[in-house]
């Protein structure tokens, strides 16, 4: 404080100055986005030296592996990564490149609802010119479509996020639940049954994981948005309809009566939590266990005792399934070369070498069909959960019937109002209704604000 | 202050060596001295005012491109809920945080003041020491003592049986961040205070002490009111940082499971507009409508002062 953040008031000012100065400036080879960053500093090793070096943001744990094996893979192209920051960190550092012009990587990770929010900035490159149609055939029709805007490709899927109910398996033998909840009454009840047995809560409301929280909402039938690139200025925002009602009171519910906890997720303390016990389920995506186990969790004397389960549903005959990250490789609109740029996008993390380091630690779910139905990949039995086999048995049928989702242009500024609402709730300041109403209000307001006519 | 002491040193060459036409060269002299000075106030500070100022007059819509907005982006501000909460928050806080940190710095240098020896010199340089401290490395720090998992405060607590209260939670946040400010900052003011007191004249406490005064006496009715422009000097800073309170609440954010907004004061505010939902033009104005607000508190406390503090008469 004081002196010091005297400076904090201009820095943000000098640096939007500094970097919109030099936007017109240098190495100009590039087209109307501004000019990227130059590929020095990488992380990696560089193999092939007089090749021309693409420079990449991604945060996959494994991303040393698969950037070596691209790399040796190819003598036309170099891949040059950084780990620009997981999600939200690096989004911010992007938009900010975008508005400056200038310091965005060549290719980028996005998770599939962040691609309409850049798309509409033109930040970034179609890439079916480039040879995107090419491995089209690899993916899912709903997978393809994720990053697609009509004919227009605008990224390379690698992973998906189909969802399911980690839980505890020891802490479910200990207090006697035979079988994992099935639909949200029973999770509930199973939830009473613990605490009131003494035992630790059942899950987790966290504030800063409103994807999740969005995609529970998705599950029971609500459509926060409708939007299409095609008609830029029109979309309709409903977030305090009844399914997003019941979905908030719901978990406002448990928080409130201490079912479970209202930590934020992926701190040191929650993991801590996971690696204690503290947490008896996990509602989470079939990439988490990788991120998981990189923090230390199912390790030593954890290990073996996670195991998973369908995610719960609210009708269990009309089961619906709900996705949460997953991501693609997108070539921002500041590269210097198109070509190369797309080569990397289209071929990083595509190698079968890298896709099964990939899925083997659990770190991607891959999307790649010839992954998802090969035996290797469909038959493994996985570590973390202790040998149960659970790409068969849950994550390749919630994968597949997963219908896709429709996200908004201005998704970071949803997931923070979101999140203001969850901790609202947690802290008992506001209801799941009142949260969805107010939710409501602040989207379309800004969505005015932002020039969109709202239906 | 620092354009006048060039001048001053030009004029102070004797006239007799001055040459014809010596008016342009002292000038040219006096812009030379001020140059490098000049050179950085210019390109880091008002170079970027004026930019920002220039930006809070568009407006940049997802959908609709940039436009012209005048002053619209002030009304807004002013207007905003957000921004007001923030504000009316840095003001709460600075209602007891300031007071606060003077109280303890006051005792602390009367205190060093009156005790000598090297236990004196040692507690100054250990009340100092926060200051030491970067405010990110303090900021994380506490963020640790204050963890529910691994801090000693939780510990401490588990030992007695009971459950330690979440410093950060959403009632908490406040008294939290009270301690980290307080903890960091009250050293320098203890030394802003103590150097004062150190040049207070050691004769007037003998004129006292013949007059028959005590040493609490002395201290509360000779010291205090001779340090008075040192304090005025502290209340000022303290003002202006905590109406701009950012580094400690930005970086116990993440730990702190949501209580900590990100319009939980206006500078965080204007950071996340800025940074997050790329709203140039808005953070640029709600940064000089908290300028501004800044300028009405600091005026506003001179003119209460004015007659009291000999600093800014």
């Amino acid at each position: 404080m004081r002196f010091r953040t005297t400076l904090s008031v201009v820095a943000p000012v000098v640096l939007a100055l500094g970097l919109a100065a030099c936007g017109g400036g240098d190495d100009s080879s590039s087209g109307s986005g501004g000019t990227a960053a130059k590929a020095t500093n990488c992380t990696n090793k560089i193999v092939h030296e007089d090749a021309k070096k693409v420079l990449v943001w991604a945060w996959y744990p494994n991303m040393a592996k698969v950037v070596d094996n691209f790399n040796n893979q190819h003598t036309d192209v170099q891949a040059c990564w950084t780990n620009a920051g997981q999600g939200q960190p690096e989004y911010a550092k992007f938009q900010t490149a975008i508005s400056a012009k200038k310091g965005a990587p060549d290719v980028i990770m996005l998770e599939a609802d962040q691609l309409v929010g850049f798309e509409i900035q033109d930040a970034l490159v179609d890439l079916a010119p480039y040879g995107a149609n090419d491995v089209k055939k690899n993916f899912s029709d709903g997978a393809w479509k994720d990053v697609s805007q009509g004919d227009k490709v605008f990224a390379a899927p690698v992973d998906g996020g189909p969802m399911a109910l980690i839980y505890r398996a020891d802490v479910f033998a200990k207090y006697g639940i035979k079988t994992p909840p099935k639909t949200w009454d029973e999770y509930a009840a199973d939830a009473k049954k613990v605490k009131d047995a003494g035992g630790p809560v059942f899950g987790d409301f966290g504030s800063n994981v409103p994807a999740v929280t969005t995609a529970l909402m998705i599950q029971k039938g609500a459509q926060p948005f409708v939007y299409d690139l095609g008609d830029k200025k029109n979309i309709t925002v409903k977030l305090d309809d009844q399914n997003t009602k019941d979905v908030l009171d719901y978990w406002g519910n448990l928080s409130k009566q201490g079912l479970v906890g209202k930590e934020d997720q992926f701190t040191t303390d929650y993991i801590a939590g996971m690696v204690g016990g503290k947490y008896a389920t996990y509602v989470s995506a079939a990439w988490a266990p990788g991120y998981l186990t990189g923090a230390g969790v199912g390790k030593g004397a954890d290990k073996g005792k996670f195991a998973v389960a369908p995610l719960p549903q609210w009708d269990p005959n009309n089961p619906v399934s709900v996705n949460w990250g997953g991501s693609a490789f997108a070539v921002t609109s500041q590269t210097a070369d198109k070509a190369a740029s797309a080569k990397v996008a289209l071929g990083l993390y595509a190698d079968n070498a890298s896709l099964t380091d990939g899925w083997q630690t659990q770190t991607i779910f891959p999307l790649n069909q010839n992954v998802l139905k090969s035996d290797d990949f469909l038959n493994a039995k996985i570590d973390f959960f202790n040998g149960q086999t659970v790409n068969k048995d849950i994550y390749v049928p919630a994968e597949n019937a997963y219908k896709g989702a429709v996200y908004s242009p201005f998704t970071v500024y949803y997931y923070a109002q979101l999140q203001a609402q969850i901790a609202k709730i947690n802290q008992g300041q506001t209801t799941g209704s009142q949260a969805a109403t107010d939710l409501q209000n602040q989207i379309v307001t800004y969505a005015k604000q932002q020039g969109f006519t709202v239906q | 202050m620092a354009v006048e002491t060039p001048v001053s040193a030009g004029t102070a060459i004797p006239a007799g060596r001055v040459a014809r036409g010596g008016r342009v060269r002292r000038g040219t002299k006096g812009w030379l001295f001020i140059l490098p000075f000049l050179l950085v106030f210019v390109a880091f500070l008002v170079a970027p005012l004026v930019y920002a100022g220039y930006l809070s007059l568009w407006t940049k819509g997802l959908a609709t491109g940039t436009t012209f907005a005048g002053i619209d982006n002030y009304t807004r501000a002013f207007g905003d809920p957000s921004f007001r909460k923030g504000l009316w928050f840095v003001l709460k806080f600075s209602v007891v945080v300031i007071p606060l940190q003077i109280i303890v710095a006051l005792v602390a240098a009367l205190l060093l003041d009156e005790i000598t020896g090297r236990l004196a010199k040692f507690s100054r340089l250990m009340i100092f020491l926060p200051y030491a401290i970067p405010v990110v490395l303090g900021a994380l720090m506490w963020g640790f003592l204050y963890s529910p998992t691994f801090g000693p405060i939780e510990q401490i607590a588990s030992f007695f049986d009971v459950r330690a209260p979440f410093l950060l939670s959403q009632g908490n946040v406040y008294y939290g961040l009270l301690n980290v400010v307080t903890w960091q900052w009250s050293g320098y003011y203890m030394i802003i205070i103590y150097a004062a007191l150190k040049g207070i004249d050691t004769s007037i406490y003998e004129a006292a002490r013949i007059d028959g005064a005590g040493a609490r006496q002395i201290a509360l009715r000779v010291k205090v009111p001779m340090v008075g422009s040192a304090l005025a000097l502290i209340l000022v800073f303290s003002l202006i940082g905590t109406l701009q309170f950012f580094s400690e609440p930005q970086i116990l954010r993440p730990i702190a499971n949501g209580s900590i907004t990100p319009d939980f004061t206006p500078n965080i505010y204007a950071y996340e507009l800025a940074f997050n939902y790329a709203q140039f033009n808005y953070a640029s104005a709600i940064s000089f409508a908290l300028g501004f607000v800044v300028f009405v508190a600091v005026a506003i406390f001179m003119f209460i002062t004015r007659k009291r503090g000999s600093l800014f008469t």
